[in-house]
């Protein structure tokens, strides 16, 4: 009997996440609800059946995600029998950061330095996170296990070889580590997974009418169109589109793109047959050049 | 000269417009190979990466365009596009036109998913290539046609067959460039058998490719049709996965974590490293040697009738027995063995060189034991396989080495299973890890020399004496006036009527340790055996006091370990560097300072402060005999509370 790719996929990932709650002090899952995270929760689900799984999810909000990212949340958190922890930097918060006035700071303020916050806030040492090698050109270098200095700074030429299936997660006070369970999965490996395991995912994945509106070139979901109205200073010109997500973020980041894909099979058809990677729809790599995500991630961004 | 790959192959299959859910149904069902590309930056490497996920339509338009663009700003291949772009990752390295790590890409076709370690092919980068072959199934050597079996080749090779790679395909990259030349061909692949017999790589597939211009990549190419073997990608979709070879071994999982929701329940999670496992089939647990039943395979789908090697499960057993994490749970009737002295294969990773003696972590399958590792045996020289005499090993060297660790573990050796045979070594104060290793065999010696049971305990000579023994362990820079003060303390000692023995460094260094110099490696052995006479001497009752530069925190922790808690005091005789070179009481610091005395303490070698002495001695704030006495005391204090 052969496993097959899935199969393999699986059992390495809750190799992994046994690894770090055997040898890390106060793990977390951070849970972004996006396929990804929706993915990451199943295994671990599946790794400590049938205790629930050792460890929170953590949530480092934006007060900018979908409302229906809010929703599932709440839901798949009750329904893994797992606390939900949700963290706003109180900072971005007084200063009303947005991604319309702010531009790079609202990512900066809102994720990076909120994740960094919520970290020290809580001491969790070790961090679960759904990213992925084929992501990105840094990311198929990062490590399992990721560590960072006391700073949260990720140093690329001072990561530790990992051999075989062995982990090497002692650490010094004051360093934690991310782990990313899913590194070796593709974009194609997570959507298989999904259909194969029937894993609920948010529903603006799949096709449907909504309010949509263009702004910079870009074809974006008027999730809030009031709040939209007030940040923006006046009332984009909405207009009703099949559309869909590939990623999900905050909703005046994530662009949409038009489909007709209701059904997971079509979402997977229409991802092959597409022509633009995966994160082409996010802002963040194209920052600052080539090395925008290197960048980033020394600096702490997950 | 034909384009061997013009438009078809980019291209996606087209089932996925036609079909959607046949697509999906052949993709269910697709294994996983995993392999490593061995080349460098010349053999066309990246190239050839590149050239796979293009070929398997890894690479999505956007992506493309921006490939085209960086061709023509910082590529290679003048106009044409430099696939090797699409694989160097990181800012540093795509500046300096080299991969400096280990990077890992994904591609797919119907038959298999695959995932590609690309590695560094230098030899200051031997770490990396041994990190990334450690998971693969299958090693692609990569030869530049123009060039032929080059040193760098046996090293790969070397290094791939070291690892346990039992797939090694030798592809004879270029072969646009000799003109598809079978004759150039040929002989490569007759000059590359030769060597392979001789480092014991028993077969290999050959093949002659272009990763630029893409023959023999994905289907035959008609400009070699002298060539009748498959294409790599048709030979990377056939060729047998390892964790295939593992199911059909004895049942071997190493216990991750202990699953107890409730009093009802208690599983043992892991990842099955061989064999197949089934409710009901007898097992035994290691090193207890306690046997069980299983009773369950417990999963979040339902429970399993059967597992295999590779998945990870959650068992119950029938019996309460005593398992937890790092035990190996085995069949029954052919468990593994446990032992705490072996032979290995170690690869340093480190940029500081293997100490033999150090106490260093060792994670081996689930558990983390402290092992020490002797003077290597040998060091091998990668390039020309020659054994070479080593004291110690360096950042890439390879060795063989005999180590022992600090109790009975179970293990396979590593040509059985990489599981259980394969361990890292992490250093304790940095936590990096510094190497990895694989297991050759247990070492028998062990058996033989049992501790001889004496009547007259350590007790008993202790309470005839009067006292608790102690180990009194100065610590400091040379000319701090730490054997000034011993010499005092035990003068007090004696007068208090206490049996104590003084060791003193410079006296060691003329009989006990005169084999020794001054090197890292051999200060460590230096500590370690006075640590083991100082260790005997407590035995027998005594206070013993040793006055030592001991510069290293981990061997004064492992001294401190070999004692009863309480026994050893650290004692740190704290004078500034300044301080100390301007007494220079034996002019050392003089020698040191023009180059005449190398590896000195404070100058040109480290000294690490301890950070939890009992006992601190600041010696620009009071005298020796102001020191003497504040030791004196905290001992006699001590013994007050024993007495």
């Amino acid at each position: 009997m052969s496993l097959t790719h899935l199969q393999r996929l699986e059992a390495e990932s809750i190799h992994i996440m046994r690894e770090v709650v055997a040898e890390a002090e106060k793990p977390v899952m951070l849970y972004s609800v996006g396929k990804d995270s929706a993915v990451m929760l199943h295994l671990a689900k599946k790794a400590f059946h049938p205790a629930p799984p050792p460890f929170p999810l953590l949530h480092v909000d934006t007060t900018w995600k979908f409302q229906a990212m809010y929703a599932l949340r709440e839901k798949a958190a009750h329904e893994a029998g797992m606390e939900l922890l949700v963290y706003q930097n109180p900072e971005a918060k007084a200063r009303a950061i947005n991604p319309f006035d702010h531009g790079p700071l609202h990512t900066d303020m809102w994720k990076t330095e909120g994740l960094k916050q919520a970290l020290d806030l809580h001491g969790f040492d070790a961090a679960f996170g759904g990213a992925r090698r084929d992501e990105e050109k840094s990311r198929a270098k990062e490590r399992v296990f990721s560590f960072r200095s006391a700073n949260h700074r990720w140093d690329p030429k001072q990561q530790r070889p990992e051999l075989w299936r062995l982990y090497n997660a002692r650490k010094s006070k004051g360093e934690s580590m991310r782990v990313f369970p899913i590194s070796n999965w593709t974009e194609l490996d997570i959507w298989q997974y999904i259909m194969a395991e029937r894993i609920e995912i948010v529903p603006l994945y799949f096709s449907a009418p909504r309010p949509t509106y263009e702004y910079e070139g870009g074809l974006f979901m008027a999730d809030d169109i009031a709040r939209l109205e007030r940040v923006m200073g006046r009332r984009p010109e909405i207009v009703e589109r099949w559309v869909r997500f590939r990623t999900l973020g905050c909703f005046p980041l994530t662009g949409a793109v038009e489909s007709r894909a209701t059904t997971l099979p079509e979402v997977i058809q229409e991802m092959l047959l597409t022509t633009t990677s995966e994160r082409q729809g996010r802002v963040i790599d194209k920052d600052a050049g080539g090395a925008g995500m290197e960048k980033k991630k020394q600096e702490g961004y997950f | 000269m034909t384009q061997a790959t013009t438009e078809p192959v980019y291209k996606a299959d087209s089932l996925i417009a036609s079909d959607i859910d046949a697509y999906l149904e052949a993709h269910q069902h697709k294994t996983m190979l995993r392999f490593i590309t061995c080349g460098s930056v010349d053999d066309g490497k990246s190239t050839l990466i590149g050239r796979l996920l293009y070929d398997s339509k890894q690479i999505f338009e956007d992506q493309l365009a921006s490939l085209e663009a960086d061709s023509k700003r910082i590529g290679t291949q003048g106009q044409d596009i430099d696939f090797a772009l699409l694989v160097d990752g990181l800012a540093a390295e795509r500046e300096q036109g080299i991969t400096i790590d280990v990077a890992y890409r994904f591609f797919a076709t119907e038959k298999r998913k695959f995932i590609v370690a690309d590695t560094p092919g230098h030899e200051q980068y031997t770490r990396n290539m041994v990190t990334g072959a450690s998971t693969a199934d299958l090693a692609v050597i990569l030869i530049d046609a123009r060039k032929g079996v080059l040193t760098q080749t046996r090293r790969h090779s070397y290094l791939a067959h070291l690892i346990g790679i039992r797939h090694i395909v030798l592809a004879v990259n270029k072969m646009d460039l000799v003109g598809y030349d079978q004759a150039t061909y040929d002989a490569i692949v007759a000059d590359y058998a030769a060597f392979a017999a001789d480092i014991g790589i028993a077969q290999f597939t050959a093949m002659p490719i272009s990763g630029f211009r893409g023959d023999n990549i994905t289907a035959p190419s008609p400009n070699t049709p002298w060539y009748g073997g498959p294409s790599l990608i048709a030979h990377l979709e056939q060729v047998e996965i390892d964790s295939e070879a593992d199911a059909a071994a004895p049942f071997r999982m190493a216990v991750q974590w202990v699953n107890r929701p409730n009093l009802d329940f208690r599983g043992f999670a892991g990842l099955i490293a061989s064999g197949a496992i089934a409710p009901g089939d007898a097992v035994r647990i290691l090193p207890s040697g306690k046997t069980s039943t299983v009773a369950r395979i417990v999963t979040l789908d339902g429970d399993l009738d059967r597992a295999v090697a590779g998945q990870s499960v959650t068992l119950t057993l029938t019996d309460e027995v005593d398992c937890s994490r790092g035990d190996v749970i085995a069949a029954a009737a052919d468990p593994v063995a446990t032992a705490d002295q072996f032979e290995a294969t170690i690869v340093w990773m480190d940029e500081a060189e293997m100490l033999p003696g150090r106490p260093y972590w060792m994670k081996i399958g689930t558990q983390t034991v402290s092992a020490t590792i002797q003077q290597p045996k040998y060091q091998v020289n990668v390039n020309s396989m020659a054994q070479l005499a080593a004291k110690t090993l360096e950042l890439n060297a390879i060795g063989v080495a005999n180590l022992s660790v600090d109790r009975a573990i179970p293990f396979t050796p590593y040509a059985e299973n990489r599981d259980l045979g394969g361990f890292i070594l992490i250093d304790r104060m940095t936590n990096r890890t510094v190497g990895a290793g694989m297991i050759h065999f247990a070492l028998r010696r062990a058996d033989n020399i049992h501790w001889q049971a004496v009547d007259v305990s350590r007790e008993a000579h202790a309470a005839q004496k009067g006292q608790s023994p102690k180990l009194l362990w100065f610590t400091g820079l040379s000319g701090s006036g730490k054997s000034t003060i011993a010499n005092i303390v035990e003068k007090k000692l004696y007068a208090l009527g206490k049996h104590s023995f003084l060791l003193d460094g410079d006296n060691v260094r003329h009989g006990l340790n005169r084999d020794l110099g001054f090197t890292d490696a051999d200060r460590v052995e230096n500590i370690r055996r006075v640590g083991e006479v100082a260790k005997l001497m407590t035995d027998a009752g005594l206070i013993v006091i040793t006055a030592f530069i001991s510069p290293f925190r981990a061997e004064r922790d492992m001294v401190r370990a070999m004692l009863p808690a309480g026994e050893f005091v650290e004692i740190h005789v704290d004078t500034p560097l300044a301080e100390a070179e301007a007494r220079d009481v034996k002019g050392l610091y003089a020698k040191a300072r023009s180059g005449a005395l190398k590896n000195f303490t404070g100058i040109d070698s480290p000294y690490e402060p301890p950070e939890r002495a009992e006992i601190h001695i600041d010696t620009t704030r009071m005298s020796a005999e102001q020191a003497a006495d504040i030791i004196v005391e905290h001992v006699v204090g001590v013994w007050s509370y024993d007495l």
